[in-house]
């Protein structure tokens, strides 16, 4: 029974990917704009340009195409970026995990704050605390991300320099990591002097990601956290001598968690959709930065390399929402 | 003689646009006794134990009075003091079983928090305790019963598990908020007799909250009938049933139907008591003046 669910979610992914796959490679071939043309200096004879077209492929039809790439995909082979010249699946690799970091540190400020500020509005529902806090989180998810880093770059880059406004580390530091997870790295080699460079490039990309998502936890888990508060078994908590603080944490915030952490996952995709301007904004070497670069030269193969990877990362987002949905909902693990 | 188990003095409460739902309610319930609360809905008898409990709703405010128990002025105490008077000293039995249990906690650790965490047994003694008390509410299988989620009990055996955790930490005073109206009508009467056999054995005082007369007849020594927020009577419970004095205590006992002639039986409350009780409060409502409001 799981084993059959288990297989039908697998199923399901792989669809989506496939679908995913297809509007891509199409959308991309029939909009405006041709790699080639953009390679070869003016003057190019015809001749050239039909040799370098044959060269990548292009002069096949869309159909022949898209099944040369994806036997080359199943056999884990993108292909190879038409300007930079290198293996497509190295370069996502070499760049997925800067993004990675920059998603789930922001992911993490997001719920620390955003939890943070639905509790204390519970806790003291009714009152300015609770005003204060509607009006914070209106302010925060009313601007959106790629905004939210200008007015940092602004404020903690210029007024008031305390964090580096552009790249991922300083490019004097020596770099002792073997994988491209610096921040991760640094922290497990005790190496603290490169964690606080790197955060101090991160920092601001990563609360630009995070207001939004954090003002959208706030509201949703703080609403579900006052419904859950006038329920019976809170009451009887209550009874027992438990202090309001004591209720929330121990009684209403698992069940109380439940929209907040489905939307959250849904945000999620959104946020790492988000990083593709923000990595533009810090030019921090990730992902999105990387597809800016791929679109605005038509670099076919890397364009779809990325974006397959950005939908395999959302289908599991998804995936880990439901086995944590289950994990939270002991109903749900029987059923 | 020891000090009054629950005096509740002169209690009027108003909604936040200033209608009053207690008015100038006076009880007092003794050690070892079961005082009813009986009412029709809205009667404000449930606003009554929560109001003892601390548990209000936000809209609702107290303007006068004061809740004493065994002696000591609830009102007077700082929220905390308050808070842990009322985890020591009282419990609740709440009034929808199904609801009334943290559906994403096992029954074992929401049955000994209480014990652990504002009593401060450790968690041996406070294991022992709930054991006892669910093997005196019948629970044969209390391992099955510890390890399980909510929904995997019964409405009764969740009731059974609510009223064991009541009595686990020996308080003083117990509010009962219409235990049984929840239930089939079968399991009903089981519970009644469970209550009423561990109040006995525990010599636990019972505010007990209900709209059924017959519930009233089974259980309690003392009864107060409640309209609109006021106490138009109250009495020992089988003088009441013996020569109910007001309109209302009448009426209401004429609206209970009995088993022999169900229908025949059955008459609304008059509308010349209802009209009686409307003037009888607007005339309270007019002498009334809250001190601060």
């Amino acid at each position: 029974m799981l084993l059959q669910r288990f297989l039908i979610r697998l199923l399901t992914m792989a669809i989506t990917l496939f679908g995913v796959a297809v509007v891509v490679f199409v959308v991309i071939r029939v909009a405006p704009g041709d790699p080639i043309a953009m390679m070869l200096p003016p003057g190019a004879t015809d001749a050239d340009i039909a040799r370098l077209r044959a060269l990548y492929g292009l002069d096949k039809t869309i159909v022949q195409q898209f099944f040369i790439w994806l036997s080359g995909v199943v056999r884990g082979d993108f292909g190879t970026s038409i300007s930079l010249r290198q293996d497509v699946l190295g370069l996502v690799f070499n760049r997925l995990p800067a993004t990675l970091e920059l998603a789930i540190v922001a992911l993490l400020m997001a719920v620390a704050i955003g939890g943070t500020a639905a509790i204390l509005g519970a806790r003291e529902r009714g009152t300015a605390v609770e005003a204060g806090i509607d009006i914070a989180s209106g302010t925060a998810l009313s601007i959106p991300d790629f905004l939210w880093g200008l007015v940092l770059i602004l404020l903690f880059g210029v007024l008031v320099p305390v964090f580096d406004i552009s790249g991922r580390v300083s490019p004097q530091l020596d770099l002792p990591f073997v994988t491209q997870f610096y921040l991760f790295e640094s922290v497990l080699r005790l190496r603290f002097d490169l964690t606080w460079d790197l955060l101090k490039h991160m920092l601001m990309p990563a609360v630009a990601l995070a207001l939004p998502l954090a003002a959208i936890i706030a509201q949703l888990l703080k609403q579900s956290l006052k419904e859950v508060l006038d329920l019976d078994y809170v009451v009887l908590a209550r009874v027992k001598g438990f202090s309001e603080t004591q209720v929330i944490l121990r009684e209403a915030l698992k069940n109380a968690a439940l929209p907040t952490l489905t939307l959250v996952g849904v945000q999620f995709t959104f946020l790492i959709g988000g990083t593709v301007i923000v990595e533009r904004l810090f030019s921090y070497e990730g992902l999105g930065n990387m597809a800016i670069d791929a679109v605005i030269n038509r670099d076919l193969p890397l364009i779809q390399g990325i974006v397959l990877v950005f939908a395999l990362l959302f289908v599991l987002i998804n995936l880990t929402v439901d086995m944590m949905y289950a994990l939270l909902n002991p109903r749900l693990r029987h059923g | 003689m020891s000090a009054t188990c629950l005096e509740i003095r002169n209690l009027s409460a108003v909604l936040a646009n200033g209608q009053r739902v207690l008015r100038s309610v006076s009880l007092a319930v003794e050690p070892g006794e079961v005082r009813a609360l009986v009412g029709e809905s809205g009667a404000g008898k449930t606003m009554i134990g929560k109001a003892v409990l601390g548990v209000l709703p936000l809209s609702v405010r107290i303007v006068e009075g004061d809740m004493l128990l065994e002696g000591e002025n609830l009102g007077r105490l700082s929220p905390k003091a308050r808070r842990t008077l009322i985890g020591t000293r009282t419990a609740l039995i709440p009034q929808d079983p199904l609801t009334a249990l943290n559906p994403s906690r096992r029954i074992g650790p929401q049955m000994t928090d209480r014990l652990v965490r504002i009593l401060g047994w450790n968690g041996e003694r406070a294991d022992q305790r709930i054991r006892q008390l669910l093997e005196e509410v019948q629970i044969r299988d209390p391992d099955r019963v510890l390890k399980s989620y909510p929904h995997e009990l019964s409405g009764g055996m969740r009731q059974r598990v609510l009223i064991a955790a009541a009595f686990a930490a020996e308080p003083r005073l117990i509010v009962a908020d219409e235990p049984t109206t929840a239930l089939d009508v079968t399991v009903q009467k089981q519970i009644l007799r469970l209550i009423a056999q561990l109040q006995r054995e525990h010599g636990t005082a019972i505010l007990f909250v209900t709209h059924d007369l017959g519930v009233v007849a089974k259980i309690s020594q003392k009864v107060s009938v409640l309209y609109a927020g006021k106490v138009v009577e109250e009495a020992e419970t089988a003088a009441l049933f013996a020569a109910p004095q007001h309109p209302y205590t009448r009426a209401l006992m004429a609206a209970t139907p009995r088993y022999t002639d169900p229908l025949a039986s059955l008459k609304p409350v008059d509308e010349a008591v209802l009209a009686g009780l409307a003037a009888e409060i607007a005339a309270a409502d007019r002498a009334w003046r809250p001190r601060h409001g």
